[in-house]
């Protein structure tokens, strides 16, 4: 009776199991880890990628089930997002990506503010997002911690790829009008350091052989302690070449890692920004010239590239409508200003998996990694082209 | 000796104008009349701000013509954005909440930079409109990106005689509950018909008195440009998104029987039938997602071909800067994406915002005798990797990608654009985090 059971269970799984094994035909394949391959196949075994070659050299086992299309690309990785946090609705109760409470809480973790289900993660799913570096926002000096999830959907521990990735942390005008203090940008500069002060004194206590002088714990200090030591990186949010600079600056006297994300102004930056070896997440190509932003200029992405400085696009944080940008579109029109077109691919895919550590697992169609990959009818940033399928962990996602 | 200098300065003037005149041939380009079908190899011949002749290879070009080779180009009218707010139009200041009186055209700075952004975009007219924070915010101004230092060298006098129409907004944006404002949507409409039977009064006054001085009542700014809406002579460009609000937008219009466009229509989709029945033709926005508000939660991509399937006159807009003049044409080409009629995307981007403004005879299409507005293109109008070369407007080059100052504006870069962008300040009540 038992064994009747397992038989039967075993039975009405079998259509899953075969699904788990899929070969995907294409005209093109970027595998955006080497060159892109023509008339390729790219077979998927229990959600990770087992061949990728010509079809000339794979032959496709027959209990795959086989699906074609012209292009495939890797999953997109969104290098900076708030989607999930901050929802579509736009109202008090769907928006988590800011506290405004105090301009330095890095105790906020983004674990508990993530919503798998928020409208706007199957929305971009849907334009191809497999993984996405999301959390808390701008416009507060440390508004919290930030993740890195995959979109697809379950429950928040299925989806989380990393629980803790960076210190979210923004320098800017934002940040004056959603506190009393700071006021001015000496005041947030001296606020952050004080802090930073603060949480070095912790640690050197932390580690009294005497345990009775260690302090109690301080969720503030701990979160901090992690940035001081190197164990996460601080995503600073600057625009402005005064504030990339007051960022460099911060990196230094508290040699923590450091990633400039919107970066307006980087390509004025450039030596400075290489000689401190920080990461650069690049705003929308579409962002408003704007505030902080107004001396943005579209070929950033191409400049930055072009002066070996790994770019990663991301759609960032939009305060109205839209609520999101696409990131696959932010990226092609990056092509269009002078990006080259692997570059743009890169853009969201590979180089954000290396920005966030996670390269061994996603960013590329390689044998081994996560089956995340993305199905079009032809060349993907082009305006007309459809996105046919998208596949998460060897699953198909997309509603299409 | 005044006469010597008179002659002079005509003599000069003469020649001025005679060298300005002569006619200039495109040839080679794909032309998109946007009224006729595509012409393959097609010509297009301008003099004096008029298109002069549209035709294909055998069109006899004028002998003192300057000929251009258009080759592998794509020729269309220049783009009609139906709703912007470049240059710092304000409106209504938020003392009331019906503001018929405020003008558009006493605010917007001629000079603002911005329109050089429209022109990077391929926009030659646009329709620059107060926001939509109020029930009526204002009178909008109809404007050819022109050299312009005063006003008076932007505006653009429609068939009616007026260069500009009435914003008006229901929904959640006027929805203040303070100061005068509504609180409800009951109320908002319960205001409009409240102004618009006064204004009918007002219309009935002026009418009896005819020429008797004694019997024309007092000026009344506020009802002026109202009496211009009844008469249907001024549109009413009416900011609206839910389904809800877009009949209730109709109930009114059809009420009191003026001229309307409706603006955004985030859920026309779902009433496409309802809107083409009344006859109101809709300017929609393309957004990159749905939300950000809660109106705009059901927004859908596919508004364009569901509304001009339905056979409702469709046009686009960027609602600068709410989305980028320079990528209007791409909005029409997310359109397509969706579904729309390629054919009706471009229609969408030209002649159908024309006729929205009254203007269709002037601009829209490329025709003989219509203002020289149209835009030199790289290739398809809906490929990615297409640029707008040149913008043209009235038969003067306004726009030219191959010249770096230009090229700033289409991308940016260190002090390109001023710090003091007034048409952001107009939409800071939404757009500010």
């Amino acid at each position: 009776m038992k064994n009747l059971y397992k038989i039967v269970i075993g039975l009405l799984l079998m259509p899953f199991i075969a699904h788990s094994q899929t070969a995907i035909k294409a005209e093109i394949i970027y595998t955006v880890s080497g060159a892109a391959i023509k008339n390729g196949v790219v077979l998927v075994k229990d959600g990770k990628i087992e061949k990728v070659g010509s079809a000339k050299e794979i032959s496709i086992p027959k209990n795959y089930a086989v699906v074609s299309s012209k292009v495939v690309t890797p999953g997109f990785i969104d290098a900076r997002s708030v989607v999930g946090l901050s929802g579509a609705l736009n109202i008090p109760t769907d928006q988590d990506q800011l506290e405004k409470s105090s301009p330095i809480q890095p105790e906020l973790r983004a674990i508990d503010a993530y919503n798998p289900e928020e409208k706007l993660v199957g929305y971009v799913r849907d334009f191809g997002v497999t993984t996405m570096h999301t959390g808390h926002g701008i416009g507060a000096l440390v508004s919290g911690q930030t993740m890195v999830v995959k979109t697809k959907p379950g429950k928040i521990d299925e989806v989380t790829l990393v629980p803790m990735e960076m210190l979210a942390m923004t320098i800017g005008s934002s940040v004056e009008g959603n506190f009393t203090s700071p006021g001015t940008k000496a005041k947030q500069i001296a606020m952050i350091r004080s802090e930073l002060l603060k949480a070095q004194a912790y640690m050197q206590k932390q580690n009294d052989k005497d345990t009775s002088k260690r302090p109690a714990i301080d969720l503030k200090y701990e979160a901090l302690s992690k940035l001081l030591k190197g164990e996460v990186k601080a995503l600073i949010t600057v625009n402005s070449s005064n504030d990339i600079m007051n960022a460099i600056r911060l990196a230094k006297e508290f040699k923590f890692k450091l990633v400039i994300d919107g970066a307006a102004e980087a390509y004025r930056m450039i030596d400075e920004i290489k000689a401190c070896k920080a990461e650069v997440i690049l705003h929308s190509t579409m962002a408003r010239n704007a505030g902080d932003m107004v001396n943005m200029t579209r070929e950033s992405a191409a400049i930055l590239t072009a002066a070996n400085i790994q770019v990663s696009i991301e759609t960032g944080y939009e305060g109205y409508v839209p609520k999101t940008h696409v990131l696959l579109f932010e990226a092609a029109l990056a092509v269009t200003y002078g990006l080259p077109y692997e570059e743009g691919l890169k853009s969201i895919t590979l180089n954000p998996a290396k920005l966030l550590g996670i390269d061994k697992r996603v960013g590329s169609i390689e044998q081994g990694k996560d089956a995340d990959l993305v199905l079009f009818d032809g060349d993907p940033f082009e305006y007309l082209t459809k996105i046919l399928k998208v596949m998460i962990d060897g699953q198909w996602v997309s509603k299409n | 000796m005044k006469f010597f200098l008179f002659l002079i300065i005509g003599i000069f003037f003469c020649i001025n104008v005679h060298a300005q005149d002569k006619p200039i041939a495109f040839k080679g380009a794909l032309v998109y009349p946007i009224t006729s079908k595509p012409i393959q190899n097609g010509t297009v011949i301008v003099q004096n701000g008029k298109i002069i002749a549209v035709g294909d290879a055998s069109l006899k070009i004028p002998s003192d013509a300057v000929i251009t080779d258009a080759k592998g180009k794509v020729i269309m009218p220049g783009i009609v954005d139906t709703h912007s707010h470049l240059g710092g139009p304000e409106g209504g200041d938020y003392s009331a909440a019906l503001n018929p009186d405020a003008r558009a055209f006493d605010a917007i700075n001629p000079t603002s930079d911005g329109f050089k952004k429209a022109l990077a975009g391929g926009l030659t007219t646009l329709n620059i409109m107060p926001g939509s924070g109020h029930l009526m915010s204002g009178q909008t101004v109809y404007a050819k990106m022109r050299e312009a230092k005063v006003m008076e060298d932007l505006i653009l006098i429609n068939e009616k005689g007026l260069f500009g129409g009435m914003k008006m907004a229901n929904g959640t944006n006027p929805m203040r509950g303070t100061g005068g404002f509504p609180a409800t949507r009951a109320k908002s409409a319960a205001m409009d018909r409240d102004l618009f039977n006064k204004a009918r009064e007002y219309k009935i006054k002026l009418e009896k008195a005819g020429q008797d001085s004694t019997k024309i009542p007092e000026r009344d700014l506020r009802l002026e440009p109202l009496v211009e809406v009844l008469e249907g002579k001024r549109v009413v460009h009416f900011h609206t998104h839910k389904e809800n609000d877009i009949l209730t937008a109709i109930r009114i219009i059809k009420e009191f029987g003026f001229r309307a466009v409706l603006h955004h229509v985030s859920e026309g989709w779902k009433v496409s039938n309802e809107i083409a029945k009344a006859g109101v033709p809709c300017s929609i926005i393309v957004i990159e997602s749905p939300g950000g508000k809660l109106e705009a939660l059901d927004y859908s991509s596919t508004n364009g071909a569901a509304l001009s399937n339905a056979g409702v006159l469709t046009g686009f807009h960027t609602d600068d800067g709410v989305t980028d003049s320079r990528l209007l044409i791409r909005a029409a080409a997310m359109g397509v994406r969706a579904g729309m009629d390629k054919e009706k995307a471009l229609e969408a981007l030209t002649i159908n915002g024309a006729k929205m403004l009254d203007l269709s005879s002037r601009i829209g299409s490329l025709e003989k005798g219509k203002d020289a507005d149209f835009i030199i293109l790289s290739g398809d109008p809906f490929s990615l990797y297409t640029k707008v070369e040149q913008t043209w407007v009235e038969g003067k080059k306004r726009y030219d990608i191959t010249n770096p100052a230009d090229k700033a504006f289409l991308v940016g870069g260190f002090k390109v654009y001023s710090t003091e962008r007034e048409e952001y300040m107009n939409h800071e009540d939404e757009i500010g985090n």
